[in-house]
C-alpha cells in the first residue's frame, strides 16, 4: 500500500508556568517523539489512557495544534512548516471528526449551513451545487435530506455525529483523523456510526487515524492498531498481531482488561500498580517501568527504540 | 431506534412535519411567557411611542412660558401642572422623553460596540494585548462611574452630546469584560476547532462563530444599561452638566424644581416619575431577556 502521512519525531510540549514573573518551569510532554505512517486506505486505531496524548497527537497532524519539534510527511510537504494560506488547501485532504458531537456543531446555525461551510470556505462551486452536495452526503451519512433547515439541538447524539461526519466528508477528503468519534454515544448507536463509517471508507476509498480509548471499537474497525502510553508509541502492529499477541507489558495489561462476554471462562488480570505518572515528570528511561512486571535495570536508564521485532510488529521495549 | 448490527447503513431517519425550531425563536416563546418581562416591554414601548409621537401628544411647545401661569397645579389644562415660568410640565415630560431615550440607547450602543470590540480582541488574542486591555478595564472599574462621568464631562465641557459620550465611556469595561469572557469560554468550543480544521480564518471564525455565541449577555446586560444610563444622564443633567437649560430633560427638570419643592410638588413629581417608569420598565425587560437567552434557565 502507498504511503499517505507520514510523522517523524512528532513532539508536542506545553510550557509549566509558575511563579510571579510566569517563568517556564517545565513542561507537559503530551506527545513526546512519536513516529508512524499511515498508508492509503487504512484504518490506523490510536489507543492509550486518558491523558496519554491521543487527542493532541491528532491534532497536531492536522496542524490544529503547532507541534513543538517534528515533522508531518503529507505529498512530500512537512505540513508543520506551512503558513495558514500554503496549509489551507491541505485541509481540504485532511479532515477531522470530533468527540463530542453536541459541542462540535454550532447551535446557532441551521444544519445545511453547518454542512456546507467547508464548500464555502474553499469557494467550491456554486450555490445549487453545494445544496445537491450536501444532500447527496445527508443521504449517504443516513439522513434525511429535509433536515438540512433544522438545527442541531433537534437531534440525538448519533444523529449529530452523522452531521459532523457529513461535514467532514464534503471536501472529499483522503485522510480522516476521528477523535474518540463514538465514545459520547450510547452502546447501540455506537455500533451504527462506526458501520456507517465502514461503508464511507469503502465506497470514498478513506484512510483513517481512529483514535479511541475503547479496544473492541478499536478492534472493529481498525487494521492496524498503534498504543500509547504517556506521549510515546508503546507498540505499532497489525490488527490480529497486537490482540492475538500483545509484545508489550503494558498491551499486555490492556488486552486482559478487555472484557469477555463468556462468564464461564477464567482470565488472569494483569493488574497494573500505581497511577499513571505525571506526563510533566515522566519517568526515566522507559515511561512504562515504574508500572512494569517485567523491569530490568536497563529500562530505568535508556529509554526503548521503537523496533520493528516481527514483520510489521513494532514495539518499544527493552525485552525485545 | 433501534439496534443494528448488519453492515449496511440505517436508512435515512424520517423527518416530521413540524418547523424548525431556531434559538431565537425558542427565547421569543419563553420571554413572552414572562409577564413582569411582557409588563416591562410594554413600558418601554410606551415611552418609544409618547417619544417619537411627542408633537402630536404633547399640548403645548416646550418653551412657551406663560408667567401669569407660574406653578399651578395639576388640572384639567394642565395634567402635570406648570413650572416656574408657567411651561406646561405634561408637554415637557413628553419631550424629555425623547432626550433620555435618545441618550441611553447611543450611549448604550456606543459602549457595546467600543466594548465588545475591545473585549473581543483581548478574549481572542490573549497575551500581552488581552492584559493591556484589562488592565485599562480595571482602572476605569476603579473609579465610582458617576464621578468618572463628572470629570470626563468636566473635561469635555458640560452640554447634553458630551454627558452622552461620558456615559458611553464609563459602561465600555462593564461590556468588554463580559464579551472578553464569553469568547474566552466559547474559544474553546469543539464547533470552533472544526471551523479551523475546516481552514477558516479567525477573522471570519470571530465574526461567524464566535460572535453570535457571544451576544445574548451582551444584549441583556444592553438592556439593563440603557436603565441607569437614563439616571446617570438624568444624574449629570440634575447636577447641571448634563442637558442646558431650556431643554426639557427630565433630571434638569428635577433639578429646576428643586426649589419649589414645597410649594409646588408636582414640578417634581412628574419628571421623576417617568425616570422611575422608564428605568424600571427596562429593568423589568432586561430581566425577563436574561432568563430567555440564559441556556441555563432552559427546561
Amino acid at each position: 500500500m502507498a504511503e499517505l502521512l507520514q510523522v517523524r519525531n512528532l513532539k508536542k510540549y506545553y510550557p509549566v508556568k509558575s511563579g510571579v514573573l510566569q517563568r517556564t518551569t517545565g513542561y507537559v510532554k503530551a506527545v513526546d517523539d512519536v513516529s508512524f505512517t499511515l498508508h492509503e486506505g487504512e484504518s490506523l486505531g490510536l489507543v492509550g489512557e486518558s491523558g496519554c496524548g491521543k487527542s493532541t497527537l491528532g491534532r497536531t497532524v492536522l496542524q490544529l495544534i503547532k507541534p513543538t519539534a517534528g515533522e508531518v510527511v503529507y505529498d512530500d510537504k512537512n505540513l508543520s512548516d506551512l503558513s495558514f494560506r500554503e496549509m489551507k488547501p491541505y485541509r481540504k485532504e485532511l479532515q477531522m471528526i470530533f468527540q463530542d458531537p453536541y459541542a462540535s456543531l454550532n447551535s446557532r446555525k441551521k444544519i445545511s449551513n453547518i454542512v456546507t461551510e467547508p464548500l464555502r470556505i474553499h469557494k467550491i462551486s456554486t450555490i445549487k451545487e453545494r445544496e445537491e452536495k450536501m444532500e447527496e452526503i445527508l443521504e449517504k451519512v443516513g439522513l434525511n435530506r429535509a433536515f438540512a433547515d433544522r438545527y442541531p439541538h433537534e437531534f440525538s447524539g448519533g444523529q449529530r455525529q452523522r452531521i459532523g461526519i457529513a461535514r467532514a466528508l464534503m471536501l472529499n477528503p483522503k485522510l480522516i483523523i476521528a477523535d474518540e468519534p463514538v465514545s459520547a454515544l450510547d452502546v447501540s448507536i455506537q455500533a451504527q456510526v462506526l458501520n456507517l463509517l465502514q461503508d464511507l471508507q469503502e465506497e470514498f476509498n478513506l484512510t483513517y487515524l481512529f483514535i479511541a480509548h475503547d479496544l473492541s471499537v478499536v478492534k472493529h474497525i481498525s487494521t492496524r492498531v498503534g498504543v500509547m502510553y504517556l506521549g510515546r508509541m508503546a507498540e505499532l502492529a497489525p490488527k490480529n498481531a497486537l490482540y492475538k499477541e500483545p509484545l508489550h507489558p503494558y498491551t499486555q495489561a490492556l488486552m486482559s482488561a478487555v472484557p469477555v462476554p463468556n462468564p464461564l471462562i477464567k482470565r488472569e488480570r494483569i493488574i497494573l500498580k500505581g497511577d499513571v505518572p505525571s506526563p510533566q515528570n515522566p519517568p526515566s528511561g522507559c515511561a512504562f517501568h515504574t508500572r512494569c512486571s517485567a523491569c530490568m535495570a536497563i529500562c530505568k536508564e535508556q529509554r526503548p527504540e521503537l523496533k520493528e521485532v516481527q514483520k510489521d510488529h513494532f514495539v518499544a521495549c527493552h525485552l525485545y | 431506534m433501534q439496534i443494528s448490527t448488519d453492515k449496511k447503513t440505517q436508512p435515512a431517519l424520517a423527518a416530521n412535519e413540524e418547523k424548525a425550531i431556531s434559538p431565537r425563536l425558542e427565547a421569543w416563546r419563553s420571554f413572552k411567557k414572562n409577564k413582569l418581562a411582557l409588563t416591562g416591554a410594554t413600558i418601554v414601548l410606551f415611552f418609544i411611542i409618547v417619544a417619537i409621537c411627542a408633537p402630536i401628544i404633547a399640548p403645548e411647545g416646550i418653551n412657551d412660558q406663560k408667567l401669569p401661569q407660574r406653578l399651578l397645579a395639576p388640572s384639567a389644562d394642565h395634567w402635570f401642572g406648570t413650572d416656574d415660568f408657567g411651561r406646561d410640565i405634561f408637554s415637557r415630560v413628553v419631550y424629555g422623553a425623547r432626550i433620555s431615550l435618545w441618550v441611553g440607547f447611543l450611549a448604550v450602543l456606543g459602549s457595546i460596540v467600543v466594548g465588545c470590540l475591545l473585549g473581543i480582541i483581548a478574549g481572542y488574542y490573549g497575551k500581552w494585548i488581552d492584559a493591556l486591555i484589562s488592565r485599562i478595564f480595571d482602572i476605569m472599574l476603579a473609579f465610582p462611574s458617576i464621578l468618572l462621568a463628572i470629570a470626563i464631562v468636566a473635561v469635555l465641557g458640560p452640554s447634553l452630546k458630551n454627558a452622552l459620550i461620558a456615559i458611553a465611556i464609563i459602561n465600555i469595561p462593564n461590556f468588554g469584560r463580559l464579551i472578553r469572557s464569553r469568547v474566552l469560554s466559547v474559544k474553546e468550543e469543539e464547533y470552533i476547532m472544526a471551523a479551523k480544521a475546516i481552514g477558516m480564518k479567525d477573522s471570519r471564525i470571530l465574526l461567524q462563530h464566535i460572535l453570535p455565541n457571544s451576544l445574548a449577555p451582551i444584549i441583556v446586560q444592553g438592556t439593563l444599561a440603557i436603565a441607569t444610563a437614563i439616571i446617570e444622564a438624568a444624574a449629570l443633567g440634575f447636577l447641571g452638566l448634563g442637558a442646558e437649560a431650556p431643554n426639557p430633560e427630565w433630571g434638569k427638570m428635577l433639578s429646576d424644581a428643586k426649589n419649589f419643592m414645597i410649594q409646588a410638588p408636582w414640578t417634581m413629581f412628574f419628571p421623576g416619575l417617568a425616570i422611575m417608569l422608564t428605568v424600571l420598565g427596562f429593568n423589568l425587560m432586561g430581566d425577563g431577556l436574561r432568563d430567555a437567552l440564559d441556556p441555563r434557565m432552559k427546561n
